[in-house]
Order: structure tokens, then sequence, then C-alpha cells
């Protein structure tokens, strides 16, 4: 289960590279060049540059207010840096509307849980469907031709979802009667729902107990072999990211300080200094 | 609040009780052994179903939210395609062949395509460890393994590192198995493709392989749980299999288009009887559950004809309904309680066919409209003909409940070596306290120190690979130890089970002394978590009593009674007012039995702990240690047959942590009263 990224890579070329495990890392996916945010004054991200890889598991770490969620809305296209530019897909991506956001393939969860907390459980993963859908208003509203058809398509979707994570016993059961573990598998069967070239996860970890982490990290493993679906995740818990990811980008204070395997990133001396602490003098 | 008698026990064994109602003649069949029609191995009923009901419904199972199924045309095809593919994986005949996982029909199917090919097919409990499955899977040498999904293909890749017989690992679940090495590893459904692929080259071969099967093949071989030493192989050959089958569905008038859900563990008997025996049989549809957790649900939208649980599942579900009811509006919860009080009498004296008068008859079916369908409906029990229960004692109030809504509920007593069925409980003759008469075929007889045995056509055919215990369990002439002891009811030729034979000792005055027979009677009483009644070679019985903390503390908290911890709580006058009323009601029921009757408690007292296996006093499946109970608590039986009302000890315990720990109380004896055995009282009933 664990032990992906833990052993030596080939160096990193354009074609992508082979983990210890043996699965294929392909090319470039998203690259972030030189990325300073800004609020008012405050400068959230300065100057970070790094590479995201179709097919991997990328981790962004770093302590409370490095810029990590800020940097993962960057990712998602939610915000818009002041300087630098974002390359997906090999085309540098101008400022988008909401609606663009969601267009572009990239689906993620929340730190925290952003569900529909009255709809039933499958409701909620449907609207992960919703582009899906291209059944205008006046056909869904008389239940005919396609709109029945495209629901029965994306709810035949939704229920491989549901049985890849195990929650065919709360299919019916609104969320808001859900225990916190269960809603933050909610959350990532409907960003699955998408269907994402890249997906984007806030803390999937944050507020488990020790057997739900050791489920969500099956699961995100699970789908990262079974889709092959690039993973991008936040996590303060260093042990999970450390057996999660292939490769972790370290910040501090909105800089990047740290990238590389997680066992590169674990013998940096900067990432040490920045989880121990250093004495100043 | 039923917790407490949570363990299902997967060996058979009834224990029950209550006072002695009513005689009805019995009438029992003995049935022909049937070695008609060439029917005599599974693969040759797979393939009469086939033609004789092509089209109907064979399986179900729920997956992707929608109840996918297939018809007994398809299943045959699946199964032909599988057992190819076993061929061409180079099955031979007499391979043992395990399976592992929850119930889902390609598991059945691969079970049914090992017995076509000539192997033995050997169910696994699933959620044994590795170290349990590695005992069986050396013991039978098994060289195929069938998995369900990749958390079983892990333990079985762990036993390999012990056990080294396995030469192939099936799986039918994909999920998470790319990274696997699949030199010795299959996905069934390759399997099948490869088989479908060789039909032409396999197929007289295969054909062969099947009209090779006949009566004495082994038909499966199934594992003991084994509560004492290790599991044992019961060896079931097809005549075990199919003649038990075919007896016990024309007892039950079972039918094609018939229903059950198949949710009990696949290395269970019982499953193996219903869900395969009975079913091909039969030709009645196997429903699979989506998963563990969806059971009830499933339940529901299958709605079964036929229904097998254990008390412990009827238990959970009665506790549902009360607590729901208590949460309901006040006019709906009226509406319960008066009809089921009038259903309680009524209803079972209507499924026996009893006479009802037409004013109850009236009110039952508008009782029947109200309450007893739509709960019916709810608990997926709306069409149940027959449904059983069997494991270890169901307490008659839960009984009642289940009957007196109509449904069929019944008992029935059996084991792995008898291919389950040595009684059960004809239609119109159903009580809580009895496991009924001896099956269609059946012979019981009670030895002289009151143990049961049987000899019957399901008779197992051995031990594998344990002639001395086979010896000792079956003798010459085919009669079987059942190791539990029981008596025949005059007048009604029911079998009423006392206790493990072992167990049952004597009074100093002869009388029988049964402890777990009166033990069960007082555990029916939600306040009663645990006890254990002494008295063998004694002038008369007296007990220890655990009370259940969350039924007492509950009752507590609703009567504003503070208590800080179970041994307050325990030595409270008015919680020892309440079991004392329960151990006189309990007296008085066995008061009534006139072999028992001796076994009534004179003197009682509340523990000031409760038994636990860290201490060494129970099981890890909670069955009270005797002995050892005896030995650490001596100088309490000794108070128990003083006269004093109280006495001082101190008990050493082992915290969770391992910690050792030393607990203090004077503990209040109390004497309950007894009744005189009264054979009167019997006749008068």
């Amino acid at each position: 289960m664990s032990g992906q990224g833990e052993g030596m890579r080939d160096t990193v070329t354009d074609e992508g590279y082979m983990t210890a495990d043996g699965r294929k890392i392909g090319g470039v996916a998203m690259e972030m060049r030189n990325i300073t945010l800004r609020f008012g004054g405050v400068v959230a991200i300065k100057d970070i540059s790094f590479d995201i890889r179709w097919g991997e598991i990328r981790a962004i770490i770093g302590p409370n207010g490095a810029g990590k969620s800020s940097m993962l809305n960057v990712i998602s296209g939610f915000y818009h840096p002041q300087e630098g530019e974002v390359i997906y897909k090999g085309y540098k991506r101008p400022a988008m509307r909401p609606y663009q956001v969601a267009q572009q393939g990239i689906a993620r969860t929340f730190q925290n849980i952003a569900l529909f907390e009255g709809m039933s459980v499958l409701d909620n993963i449907m609207t992960g469907r919703l582009h899906h859908m291209k059944a205008n208003m006046f056909q869904q509203a008389i239940w005919w031709g396609r709109a029945a058809r495209e629901e029965a398509e994306n709810r035949a979707q939704v229920e491989k979802i549901i049985d890849f994570l195990e929650i065919q016993h709360i299919r019916k059961t609104p969320v808001s009667r859900l225990p916190y573990g269960l809603k933050k598998r909610v959350e990532l069967a409907r960003a699955l729902a998408a269907e994402p070239a890249i997906l984007l996860l806030d803390e999937p970890m944050a507020g488990m107990n020790v057997e739900e982490k050791e489920d969500m990290c099956r699961f995100i493993l699970d789908v990262n072999d079974e889709f092959g679906t690039t993973t991008v995740l936040i996590e303060h818990d260093m042990g999970v990211v450390m057996d999660l990811s292939d490769r972790v980008v370290v910040m501090d204070y909105g800089k990047k300080i740290g990238d590389g395997t997680p066992d590169e990133v674990r013998n940096n001396q900067e990432v040490i200094n920045a989880y121990l602490g250093v004495a100043h003098d | 609040m039923f917790g407490h008698r949570a363990a299902i026990r997967h060996a058979l064994h009834v224990l029950t009780d209550r006072r002695t109602r009513r005689s009805l003649p019995v009438t029992t069949t003995a049935s022909p052994a049937p070695a008609q029609d060439g029917l005599s191995s599974v693969p040759a009923l797979l393939a009469r179903n086939a033609t004789q009901y092509g089209l109907q419904t064979a399986y179900r199972e729920k997956e992707f939210g929608i109840w996918q199924s297939w018809t007994w045309a398809e299943t045959h095809d699946q199964v032909r395609a599988m057992a190819l593919g076993f061929l061409v994986l180079g099955m031979k005949q007499g391979d043992y062949v395990a399976i592992i996982g929850r119930n889902r029909p390609a598991l059945y199917w691969s079970m049914v395509a090992a017995q076509s090919v000539g192997a033995i097919p050997v169910p696994l409990y699933q959620d044994a460890v590795a170290e349990e499955m590695a005992y069986v899977l050396d013991h039978c040498g098994a060289r195929f393994v069938v998995c369900g999904d990749q958390e079983q293909v892990d333990k079985v890749i762990e036993v390999q590192e012990t056990v080294h017989c396995i030469d192939e690992i099936l799986y039918l679940d994909k999920r998470g198995m790319r990274k696997y090495d699949h030199s010795h590893m299959n996905w069934l459904e390759d399997v099948m493709r490869e088989g479908r692929a060789a039909q032409t080259r396999l197929e007289p071969e295969l054909n062969t392989r099947i009209a090779a099967l006949g009566w004495d093949s082994t038909c499966v071989m199934l594992y003991t749980s084994g509560t004492t030493g290790k599991p044992k192989g019961v060896v079931l050959s097809n005549r075990n299999i199919i003649i038990t089958s075919k007896n016990s569905s024309e007892f039950d008038k079972l039918r094609p288009g018939d229903e059950i859900l198949a949710y009990l563990p696949m290395a269970w008997v019982g499953d193996f009887i219903f869900a395969i025996g009975q079913a091909y049989w039969t030709g009645f549809c196997v429903n699979c559950p989506e998963s563990a957790q969806t059971m009830m649900t499933d339940l529901r939208e299958i709605g079964p004809t036929y229904y097998f649980a254990p008390p412990r599942i009827f238990e959970t579900m009665l506790t549902t309904v009360m607590i729901r009811m208590e949460d309901a509006s006040p006019l709906k919860r009226r509406l319960f309680h008066h009809f089921m009080d009038f259903a309680r009498d009524t209803g079972p004296k209507l499924l026996d066919g009893k006479p009802v008068s037409m004013m109850a008859r009236l009110k039952y079916a508008l009782g029947n409209f109200l309450v007893y369908g739509p709960l019916k409906d709810t608990l997926g029990l709306r069409r149940i003909r027959v449904a059983y229960t069997a494991g270890e004692a169901i307490g008659p109030e839960i009984f009642d409940f289940y009957r007196a809504l109509g449904i069929n509920l019944k008992q029935l007593y059996g084991q792995t070596e008898a291919s389950v069925f040595i009684t059960q409980q004809p239609d119109g003759e159903v009580r809580s306290d009895t496991v009924g008469v001896p099956s269609p075929g059946v012979e019981v007889r009670i030895a002289d120190n009151g143990e049961v045995f049987y000899r019957s056509p399901g008779t197992f055919e051995s031990y594998y690979k344990n002639a001395e215990s086979t010896a000792s369990t079956k003798d010459s002439d085919g009669w079987v130890a059942t190791g539990d002891a029981g008596f025949f009811e005059e007048g009604t030729g029911h079998l009423r089970i006392i206790d493990r034979a072992k167990d049952v000792g004597k009074m100093a005055d002869g009388a029988m002394f049964a402890p777990k027979y009166v033990e069960n009677k007082l555990k029916f009483f939600p306040n009663i978590l645990e006890t254990v009644v002494f008295g063998n070679g004694r002038d008369r019985c007296v007990a220890f009593i655990n009370i259940d903390l969350s039924a007492v503390g509950s009752w507590a908290e609703r009567n504003n009674i503070a208590y800080s911890s179970y041994q307050e709580l325990a030595g409270l006058k008015r919680v020892l007012d309440t079991i004392q009323a329960h151990v006189e009601q309990v007296n008085e029921s066995v008061a009534q039995d006139k072999f028992l009757s001796g076994c009534q408690i004179h003197r009682f007292l509340v523990l000031h702990k409760e038994l636990d296996a860290d201490d060494g006093e129970m099981t890890r499946t909670r069955k009270v240690r005797r002995r050892i109970v005896e030995e650490k608590y001596a100088d309490l039986i000794d108070a128990l047959y003083s006269d004093k009302d109280g006495i001082y000890t101190e008990t050493e315990v082992t915290y969770e942590d391992g910690r050792k720990g030393v607990l203090k109380a004077t503990l209040e004896i109390r004497n309950a009263k007894v009744f005189g055995a009264t054979a009167d009282q019997v006749a008068a009933e």
C-alpha cells in the first residue's frame, strides 16, 4: 500500500519517469512559472515555480500560513496571479470566469467540507456530473428523451464511483446525517464524478482518526492507480504525505524552500528548519 | 440492549426453554433415498434447472445500485465457462479449491464449477485472519484459492509464506490488483474467457468429469468453527447434500419462484444447504446483497419468501422497531401497542390454523392493514412463507413478536455433521421452547446420559484426515453424537435441548442439573447480562448474576438514580429487588418442568464486576469458563451455601492495559422464593 515514492527514480525528463513501484509518470501537465500572488499589500505567494506531471501524486506541504491553499487556488484557476504564468496542457492560461474554471477538467475537494447538507449522497455526487449534462432546462422539465437518457448514463457513472469508494450503504442518506470521515469521502466522490484530469485535494486527511486516514490514503492511491488521475494534495500530516506522494513541494512564508522526492525533501536542511524551527540570533 | 448475546455461533445448536404448553400429534415422514433421474450431483441439478427453469431467475446481486440478474440458463453457461477455465489452469479431480469472500454469485458458481471438474470446494470464513486460514489451507492442501477481492488475496499471499500447496490464486474483484505479480494469479473473468476459448478442445473432458460424479463423490468440505481445538474438515457427499435438500425442501414446500437472501457466511453449512443445496434442488432464486452494511435495505428490496437468521438478527430488528416506535407520534405509538398486544395472542393462533373467533379475525385484519403489514414491509419480511432461526436460544418474547405479526418463524436444530437438519418444527406446531420433531429421514435417539444422537442420510462421511475424531463422533451404525443433552417431550414428540452434554450434571438427590437451561432463562431479561448457576453435586442451586450496565444504567437514568460505578449500581437495593423478581419468575417457570424443577435458584448474588475475558473468566467469544469462575470465586460460592446474608470479598482484576488492581466489595446475598415441583401443573396447562 505505502512505499510509493520512497525509492529512487530516474531524472525527470520531458517524457516522464518511472516510479519505484513501476508506475509510468507522464510529461508535464501544468507548469507554474514564477508565480506571485498578492492580496493588497500581503504577498501570499512569492515567485514560485514548479511543475505537475500527468499521473503523479504531487504534494504541497508547509507550515500554517505558508500559502498552500492559495497555491491550490492558483492551480485550479480560481485565483489569477499578479505575476508569472500558468502553462496548462501546453498553453498559457488566461484569467477565467468561474464556469470556465469548472470546465477545464480540474476538480477539487475543500478543507472545510462544502457539500449540500440537505441532499442525499447520491444527489451530491450527481452534481459533480453537471457539466457532462447537455440537456437544456426545457428538456429537463419534461423529462423525456435526452434528459432521461443523460440522467441514466450519468447515474451509471456515479454508481461506479460509489462502488469504488465503498459508500453504497449511505447512497440515499442525507449528507447532514453522516460522520465527518464519510463526508470527506463523499466530497472525494463528487470530485471524481467530474472525471477530472487533475484532482486537487485540500487537506483530505484533516480531522480524521488513524483508521479513516488509512482508508483515505488507500482511496487516493486506488484512484491514481485505477483511473490514472493526476492528484495534487495539500496535507499537514507529514507521514501521510511522505508515504503517498511521488514528489513534494515545500512552502514557507509564500516561498518555495524545497522540491523533490519525499526522501530528498526529508533531508533538505531548509525544510527541517522550517518544520522544527531554528534559533534566531 | 441485546448486544451481550451478540456472537453468532456458526455451529448450529439450539437451546430453548419455557413451559410445556400443548400436545399435538406428530407425523414424521421418513423418505426413501431417491437415486433418481441421474440427479446425483450439483452440476447435474444445474443442467436440469437450465432446461427446466431456463428463463427463471437463478441469481441476483445488487451492484452499481441495480439488481443484476442471471437466469438458470445463463448461470449454467457461466458455470461451464468457469469450469472449462479451471481445466485450462490444470485443475485435477480431487483437488481442493478454497473459496474466500462475501456472498456473491460468481463465488457460488466457482463452487459448482469446481465440483464440475471433480474438485472439492472448501468455502472459508472471510473474516478469518491469515493464520487461521493457513491451518485450513494447509490441512486440505488447497491447490486453488478463489478470492473475493484484494483483501482476501493479501491474506492468501501472507499464508503462502508458510503454506506451499497453493498453485493458483483467482480473484473476482479486480480493484487494486493491477500491481500484483500475476504469474500464478488470475482474474476470474479472464479464466472464464480462456475457458470459453478452449470450449471445443475441453468440452468432452468436462462432460466426462461431470458424468463421473455420483452419490458418493464429495460435494463439499466445510470446516467446523472449532470452539475446542483445531477446526475439523467435515466431508459431505452428494448423497448427504442432495437428499437433505430434497427432504427439507419438501418439508417446507419450497418451490421455484421462492426468494432467499444469501448473507450468512459461505463457510457455514446452512448457507451451503440454503443457497446451493435447496436452491439447486428446488430451482429458487438466490439474492446476494450489495455489501454487508446494506443487508437490511437489500432485504427490504428483495422481500424474501424463505429466510434464515440467527436469533441475534431478530433481536436487533426488534430493538430497532421498539426504539423507532418510542420516537413515533403518540397516535402511532398507541396504535402499535394496542394491536401488538392483541396480536400476541391471536397472531400465532391464526398461523397455526387454530380456531379464532370472527371478531378476532376481523380485528386482526384491521391490525394487519394498520400495523402488521406496514411493519413487515419495512422489515422486508412481508412475503415470508417460511423463516427459521437456530444457533442459540431465542427469547420467547422475541419469537412471539414475529409470530404475532404473522411471520411463520420456526426453529430448527442441526449441525454441520448432519448437513444441517436434525429436527425442525412443522407448520402448526411451532413453539419457542422446542426445536421440533426429527426432520424427514432423520432418526434421533436419546442416550442414557441424556445426550442426543442422530442418524440420517445427511450424516457426514468423515472428518478429513482425522479418522480418530470420525470414530469417536460417528459409530459403526452411523449414529452421531451431538454433544448436546436433551429429551423428547411426552405427548408432542418434540425435542427439547437442555445444555451441552458435558455441562449437565446431577444434584445431590440425583435430579438433573442443567445450568445453561436456567441461565438462558435468566439472560432473556434485558437487565441480566450474564449469569453462572452452580449446583452440581449439591442439594440446591445458587447463582452469580451480572447486570447489564446499559439496560440497568438507562433505567437508573430514567428514574433519577445516581450511581458512579458498575459496582455501586450492582449493589443498589432497588436493582437487587428487580433481579430478585426476575430470579423468582424464572424459578416459577423452572418449577413447571418436572425434569428440571430441582434447578431452581435458592440464593443468588449480583457480582461486583462484569465477568471479563481479560480476567480469563470468559472466552473471547463471550462464553463463561465455568471452572475458572468456580475456582476464583470459591469464597462467594461458600457464602451462598452458608446462611450469611452478605460477604466481603477482594478480587484481582486486570485492566485493559494489562495492569492489575484489586476490587473490594461487600456483596449482599439474597434468598429467592422457590416453587414446589409440580407435575400437576404441567398436566393442567
